[in-house]
């Protein structure tokens, strides 16, 4: 269905556009903390950019840059950051998500060792959703041709 | 909350809902459910949820509109061949 | 036939009008909802967490259970996606 479309406006367009967008995407998990936004929301505006790549260019430039295997690999990378992430908490001797036991790893306090934990989920989830993001659209686009 | 944007933000979900599934298209019924997301997210940080509409703003107006497209594009070139 | 379509979406669409009619009003601080747990998590979250905003540390870490679903339920749709169409494509 994507083919190669020769447009010199679009394609650099989207190559000047599409570092800006991937930049405010990681601003958004990573600013989660004290304005709106977070993993969800900073994941679908990372697999938009890779979503706008493929769509500005073709499928080919998509699967140089992220081929399949590391989207599937990316997909359960996220959720096993969440649930290790729990894991490791009731390791170091607290309950299931209990981050304020990250204090023992960190040289920070109990309070704000449940900060850093947010931050570590905050990121498994922008890892997931961007992966099923593009891994949905890859699978919708793809011709029957190919895979 | 001034009523005023309220009730205008509020009328034209109204007409864009109602649009969206008169429509015979099936691809200005996907752009028009995209300008709903739209303006569903202008009413949730007009009412004061900004994450909320932050969420709408990306995953509704954004990538759904795409898959939408995408699975509409899909289905047509599957008919006529 | 069309018009007793009509006729029940208008019905189901008053009952749902209706039923809205008891909830509380937007913002009322007297709704249990704003009374009960919304000042325990406004007062205490930045002494608990260190994360000014409310959003973020009730989704993530008093609500974590839930986020990680949520996490799970995108991991499904996207596995699932990819083996309905893949296995469509063969």
């Amino acid at each position: 269905m994507i083919s190669r479309f020769y447009d010199v406006i679009i394609q650099t367009v989207c190559r000047l556009l599409i570092p800006f967008i991937q930049v405010f995407g990681l601003y958004v998990i990573a600013h989660g903390h004290s304005s709106p936004g977070g993993g969800f929301q900073g994941g679908v505006i990372l697999g938009a950019s890779f979503i706008l790549l493929c769509l500005s260019h073709d499928l080919q430039e998509l699967r140089k840059r992220m081929p399949l295997k590391m989207i599937l690999l990316f997909c359960s990378l996220g959720v096993m950051i969440y649930a290790g992430l729990g894991f490791l908490c009731l390791l170091l001797g607290g309950d299931y998500l209990d981050y304020g036991k990250l204090h023992l790893l960190f040289p920070v306090n109990e309070i704000q060792s449940r900060s850093i934990g947010i931050f570590g989920i905050e990121v498994g989830v922008g890892i997931t959703v961007m992966a099923v993001m593009v891994s949905i659209f890859l699978n919708l686009a793809a011709p029957e041709a190919e895979n | 909350m001034i009523w005023q944007i309220d009730l205008i933000f509020l009328a034209f979900v109204l007409i864009c809902a109602i649009a969206s599934i008169m429509v015979k298209d099936l691809l200005s019924s996907a752009i028009i459910f995209g300008a709903y997301s739209f303006l569903m997210c202008l009413l949730w940080s007009e009412m004061g949820a900004v994450d909320v509409a932050f969420t709408e703003a990306s995953v509704g107006a954004g990538v759904s509109t795409v898959f939408f497209i995408v699975a509409i594009l899909k289905m047509t070139r599957r008919s006529k061949d | 036939m069309k018009a007793i379509a009509l006729i029940v979406v208008c019905l189901a669409g008053g009952l749902l009008v209706y039923g809205t009619v008891d909830m509380p009003d937007w913002g009322d601080p007297t709704s249990p909802a704003s009374l009960h747990v919304s000042p325990r998590y406004i007062e205490k979250t930045v002494d608990e967490t260190a994360v000014p905003n409310m959003v973020t540390s009730v989704l993530a870490d008093y609500r974590g259970y839930d986020t990680l679903g949520e996490t799970t339920v995108i991991f499904t749709a996207g596995i699932a996606c990819l083996l309905l169409l893949r296995g469509m494509k063969k």
